[in-house]
């Protein structure tokens, strides 16, 4: 290491290093980079300050700006409540069969409860609407429970066959695997079959008739029309929610199905279940 | 700028002795991980002491052991690449996903599930939100339920029965890294991780020993399998903490 040595062409002083006679220059920072890192340095300090920073005995700093991350996020919750809550008070308190003769409310519900379709339904009901085998579609007409807006929202408040809400809809279809002889389910899986048109083996309608009559008939109606005080589906019709096969329905008699719905009351506001009512409703099978 | 500033003989300020560490490649390494430690000391080390830490809450308990099992199967399938366990607290992420997750709601996790990727949506409250015959459904074939997803299909979950030879042990190790699991839920720990799911079994002990606990037979076939296990899971994030019990700390 040599003594740093004044370099006259640069008017700068070297570092002392020598390679070979080769010198490096003792260049400074430039100022603007020196006063910028100065400067950051003093927002940081002016930054622990202002906001929650050092940590101390029991808890940190809260900051004189007192800034939380939590304060923050309930303050833009309670802003877009604020905004919404003249028309979420009248849409949680409504008389919902009246809902569609206020027409601006109403396409607020339904937009609303697009939104809270998307997020708490879709997954078992689809984007669309349309179901998927064992879980309802929602845009024909053909209801287990009821469609009109009311039932939907009785269904949507409390749920189905769940064990959390006490007011869930409930039925059991009992599994007459236990009750009845596995021919004897053949037969009434024809007669369920010969009720809707579909293919079936017409020697055993008979049999699966009388069947029918004394073991489903309580619930299912004498015609197979279904109940809907007891979620029982309509069997004359073409809509299966599980399937209308040889293979399915003797599934479906001997291990019966037991279709559960989480109840939605404890997630949802008042008016989110009501706007979520309105958008299926108007889905195209509202009654 | 004058050349009066660098000249090393004018000049020995505090600032300007950083020349020896430059000219030292292990000072320079034994200096920067100094600074470097003071981060560490700053913003971690008073996370160990500091009482706000983790809030006190209540319905906080540790995993039954089935939730427990179906937790491992959870990190075993690398659930956690695709879904993530933390709602942060923005406004869009608690409308979607309910509360924003506390520290509480993981500290028996080990470790744990936060996530950093959401290729599917964020499953700290997804218990209760579905039935188990959905879970059931979507873990076999998610299409089936969710067309448009790309998650891929567990259906072999079904096929592996579990008899909790070695719950015992999980429990034990759980506890030995900080979980307050007692004498009693180790010593009845397989029995409880075979009742929970069994139908004909006797609850009373399990749910005494973790409240709250969901008891029924998840995947409504014979036995335990993984599926039941990880259902029982699923179906139990996000459920521990009454929210209608907690007030926040706002200095947070």
């Amino acid at each position: 290491m040599d003594e740093p040595r004044y370099d006259e062409a640069t008017k700068t002083y070297t570092t002392g290093h020598s390679y070979d006679g080769i010198e490096e220059l003792n260049t400074p920072l430039p100022r603007w980079w020196l006063w910028s890192l100065y400067m950051t340095i003093v927002w940081a300090v002016i930054y622990s300050i202002a906001y929650p920073a050092w940590p101390l005995v029991s808890s940190a700093t809260a900051g004189f700006l007192g800034y939380s991350t939590r304060g923050e996020v309930a303050q833009e919750i309670a802003r877009v409540e604020a905004a919404n809550a003249e028309l979420n008070t009248l849409l949680a308190n409504i008389d919902l069969t009246v809902l569609k003769d206020n027409e601006p409310l109403h396409q607020f519900a339904v937009s609303a409860g697009a939104s809270v379709f998307a997020n708490n339904c879709s997954q078992c009901h689809g984007s669309g609407a349309a179901g998927a085998v064992g879980y309802p579609n929602l845009l024909d007409d053909d209801w287990l429970w009821g469609g009109d807006i009311d039932a939907i929202a009785v269904t949507v408040r409390h749920g189905i066959r769940n064990e959390q809400d006490e007011d869930a809809r409930y039925s059991e279809m009992p599994a007459f695997g236990d009750i009845l002889e596995a021919e004897e389910i053949t037969s009434v899986v024809a007669y369920v079959q010969s009720l809707s048109g579909l293919d079936h083996n017409a020697e055993l309608v008979a049999q699966g008739s009388e069947l029918f009559a004394d073991n489903c008939s309580a619930c299912h109606g004498e015609t197979g029309m279904g109940d809907r005080t007891q979620g029982a589906p309509n069997l004359t019709d073409s809509v299966w929610l599980y399937g209308g096969s040889d293979a399915v329905l003797t599934d479906t008699i001997t291990n019966a199905r037991f279709g559960v719905m989480p109840p939605w009351s404890p997630r949802l506001t008042d008016a989110q279940i009501n706007a979520v009512s309105a958008y299926v409703h108007q889905k195209g099978g509202g009654e | 700028m004058t050349s009066e500033n660098t000249n090393p003989k004018k000049r020995r300020s505090f600032l300007e002795r950083h020349a020896a560490l430059e000219r030292n490649g292990t000072l320079l390494m034994v200096a920067s991980l100094l600074v470097v430690s003071v981060g560490g000391l700053v913003e971690i080390a008073p996370l160990f002491y500091l009482e706000n830490t983790i809030e006190d809450v209540e319905g906080m308990r540790p995993y039954s052991p089935l939730e427990l099992a179906g937790r491992d199967i959870y990190v075993r399938e690398g659930c956690y690449v695709c879904h993530s366990q933390m709602i942060r607290p923005m406004r869009d992420e608690v409308e979607r996903y309910g509360h924003y997750s506390l520290a509480a709601e993981s500290q028996y996790d080990h470790p744990h599930q936060w996530g950093s990727k959401r290729t599917g949506p964020d499953v700290a409250r997804v218990g209760g939100r579905y039935s188990d015959e959905w879970h059931v459904d979507h873990l076999n074939d998610p299409q089936s339920v969710v067309p448009e997803s790309v998650m891929p299909k567990y259906a072999f979950l079904n096929d592996v029965k579990l008899d909790g030879e070695h719950i015992q042990a999980l429990v034990e190790t759980h506890r030995f890294v900080g979980v307050p699991y007692t004498e009693e839920m180790v010593e009845a720990a397989q029995k409880d991780f075979l009742a929970q799911s069994d139908p004909d079994a006797d609850w009373d002990g399990l749910l005494d020993r973790y409240p709250g606990a969901q008891t029924r037979n998840f995947d409504g076939a014979e036995g335990v399998s993984e599926m039941d296990a990880l259902v029982a899971y699923l179906q139990m994030l996000g459920t521990l903490v009454d929210f209608s019990t907690f007030t926040p700390d706002a200095s947070r």
